[in-house]
């Protein structure tokens, strides 16, 4: 088997063919690895790359699949990882010039969970400064280009990731999800991307954005890669003290066990029968001509299969922009109080502690960043909160509730993911609120804390790839799961990307 | 814009300085558009909330009894979750002695 047949298998097929002894760990992360070498300079999906490590954990693996030894099935299977996800002895700058050449002394709870199966780390992939964007355009490192049309945002926060899986530098990915940052990106390189219920993934070691909603997940190309990620990733963590209980893998809610069942339901005449589900009211509007027109052709397909499509009434969702962008950057001016030029990253001297601070953070933070901390502090400050941050707190209450009505009455919901295809660079760079938009449908998952993931519909304008969201309630993932796999099973695959060489 | 702005220049200069950013003026009169841009947006939140709305804090409770997910109350140790001094120090841009080195905090007007 060649290199290029090589990086187009599915993690699943890959970790197969390692047990069965077919091809070797180290054969696949070098192929990975020169897919990388071939195609960085035109994508840039990585900050760093880190082979040498790679190839160490790969011959480990291998010599103990020779030795005999049991294995996890995603052994020696090669991960990208997103870089606000700490790694020790490794790089980490969640896309700021804040963090340049800062190395972390620990590493994130789900970077331990990864390192102890033994998949190779093949490096940090770029994204928007400290989570926030829509398009990579805020990573102080150079934008990443999506591999379907390299003129093209590949989506944000998490482009990176999604532009390895989907350019073949990756079969997996990990992600992070604050309102959106994992499933945008999904749509628009046409991968498949997950956040998984609030806690159920440590948040241990993730430099954090807004505590309440962020969330880290899988990117992969099909919807079973995910949930074997997601297997690995998931679980209750003492570092972590908003983890679930409930996120404990079992037998019965193992995400991949749910995936291979909607696989099975979804290739089946009537394998839906019974099924409910939901469409949002409030979600007919704003989505581009053809990518609405793939959703409807989704929401056609489930019906054939016997699922009853029922329309769900959310009045609340109009006002989930609002409550996120006063939550997020409330949250965010917080948590980044700690880039204060003393303990990690750069500084700027000045004459004062005082003075050294805002020097530092002037110089370091980019523009998107420094407007959500001053919209936070504003949002937070004395006279303002009860209006503001409180106001915001209690549409959350609304939303929650929108969405427990109507999962009383179906099993999911489906939403286009993202209003549009992948948009030019430039194209909203200037415009907050129109990058802002981009979330309108990811969003409320986050406030609410359910799952929601987001796999290819088909093509729509200019040939690019669209998105359909999935949601149900919370700690139900494994459901999640099986929806998904089930309407990937009827949808036809994706060409492949059109804007590299093979 | 007929309605008067929300935030003024002044407004966001004082924020800036409670964030601790330093903002040249070019740079406070762009946020200072931006900042008016959003705050129409997110105003809306405040049509809903009335008063007999609870607020959200946490989109989930714990399923934990005690409702946080703690660790066993044993000392942690260099093995698992401590670092020692070199580690914790390895990453600041400054230091003394195996402390981080602050600039002066008192400064005289």
């Amino acid at each position: 088997m060649d290199n290029k047949e090589i990086i187009r298998l599915t993690a699943l097929e890959l970790s197969r063919k390692i047990e069965g002894g077919e091809l070797t760990s180290r054969q696949v992360t070098d192929a990975f690895i020169e897919r990388i070498e071939q195609v960085e300079p035109q994508v840039h999906a990585f900050i760093v790359t880190t082979f040498d490590e790679a190839r160490k954990t790969a011959d480990e693996i291998d010599k103990k699949r020779q030795d005999g030894e049991k294995l996890h099935p995603l052994a020696g299977v090669p991960i990208a990882i997103k870089d606000v996800v700490v790694t020790k002895g490794i790089q980490t700058t969640a896309g700021s010039k804040m963090l340049e050449g800062w190395i972390p002394p620990y590493d994130a709870s789900l970077v331990v969970k990864i390192k102890e199966i033994g998949m190779p780390i093949l490096g940090k992939t770029n994204m928007d400064e400290f989570a926030m964007g829509s398009s990579t355009e805020h990573s102080a490192y150079g934008k990443t280009c999506n591999p379907w049309d390299l003129d093209r945002i590949p989506g944000g926060s998490g482009g990176g990731s999604a532009a390895a899986v989907a350019a073949f530098e990756a079969p997996l990915a990990i992600g992070t999800d604050t309102g959106g940052s994992i499933r945008q990106p999904a749509a628009v390189t046409g991968t498949v991307g997950a956040k998984p219920t609030y806690g159920y993934v440590s948040r241990y070691g993730l430099v954090a954005l807004s505590s309440s909603l962020d969330q880290a997940g899988p990117c992969s190309r099909t919807v079973i890669d995910s949930a074997l990620l997601q297997d690995v990733i998931q679980g209750p963590d003492y570092h972590d003290s908003t983890s679930q209980l409930s996120s404990e893998v079992t037998a019965e809610n193992s995400n991949y066990q749910a995936a291979l069942e909607g696989l099975r339901i979804g290739s089946e005449n009537d394998g839906l029968k019974g099924v409910k589900v939901g469409v949002v009211k409030q979600m007919q509007e704003g989505f581009a001509p053809e990518v609405f027109a793939r959703f409807q052709e989704e929401i056609e397909a489930l019906e054939e299969k016997g699922a009853e499509i029922i329309e769900v009434d959310c009045p609340h969702f109009e006002y989930a922009l609002g409550a996120y962008y006063l939550i997020m950057p409330s949250e965010a001016s917080s948590n980044l109080a700690r880039f204060d030029g003393m303990r990690y990253g750069q500084r700027v001297d000045g004459a004062s502690s005082d003075e050294m601070m805002a020097n530092t953070r002037g110089a370091m933070f980019g523009e998107e960043v420094k407007r959500r901390i001053l919209l936070g502090t504003y949002a937070l400050s004395a006279g303002y909160y009860d209006a503001y941050y409180g106001s915001a707190q209690k549409v959350r209450t609304l939303i929650q509730k929108d969405f427990a009505e109507a999962f009383a009455k179906v099993d999911f919901i489906a939403t286009p993911t993202a209003p549009t295809v992948a948009f030019k660079f430039g194209e909203k760079i200037d415009d907050p609120l129109a990058m802002y938009m981009n979330d309108i449908a990811t969003i409320p998952a986050n406030l609410a804390g359910i799952p929601g993931l987001s796999l290819p519909s088909g093509l729509a304008e200019e040939g690019l790839p669209a998105g359909i969201q999935i949601l149900v309630p919370a700690k139900s993932d494994d459901k999640m799961y099986k929806f998904a796999a089930a309407i990937e099973a009827m949808t036809d695959k994706l060409p492949e990307p059109k804007g590299l060489e093979k | 814009m007929a309605e008067k702005e929300h935030f003024s220049k002044e407004e966001v200069a004082r924020i800036a300085d409670l964030a601790k950013i330093k903002l040249d003026y070019k740079q406070i009169e762009k946020m200072t558009t931006d900042l008016n841009v959003i705050n129409e947006a997110i105003a809306k939140v405040q049509e809903v909330a009335t008063e007999d709305v609870e607020a959200t804090s946490h989109p989930l409770q714990t399923d934990n009894p005690s409702g946080n997910v703690l660790r066993e109350d044993i000392p942690a140790t260099f093995e698992n979750d401590l670092l020692t001094n070199e580690e914790a120090i390895a990453g600041a841009p400054k230091t003394e002695q195996g402390m981080f080195l602050a600039p002066q905090i008192l400064v005289e007007d």
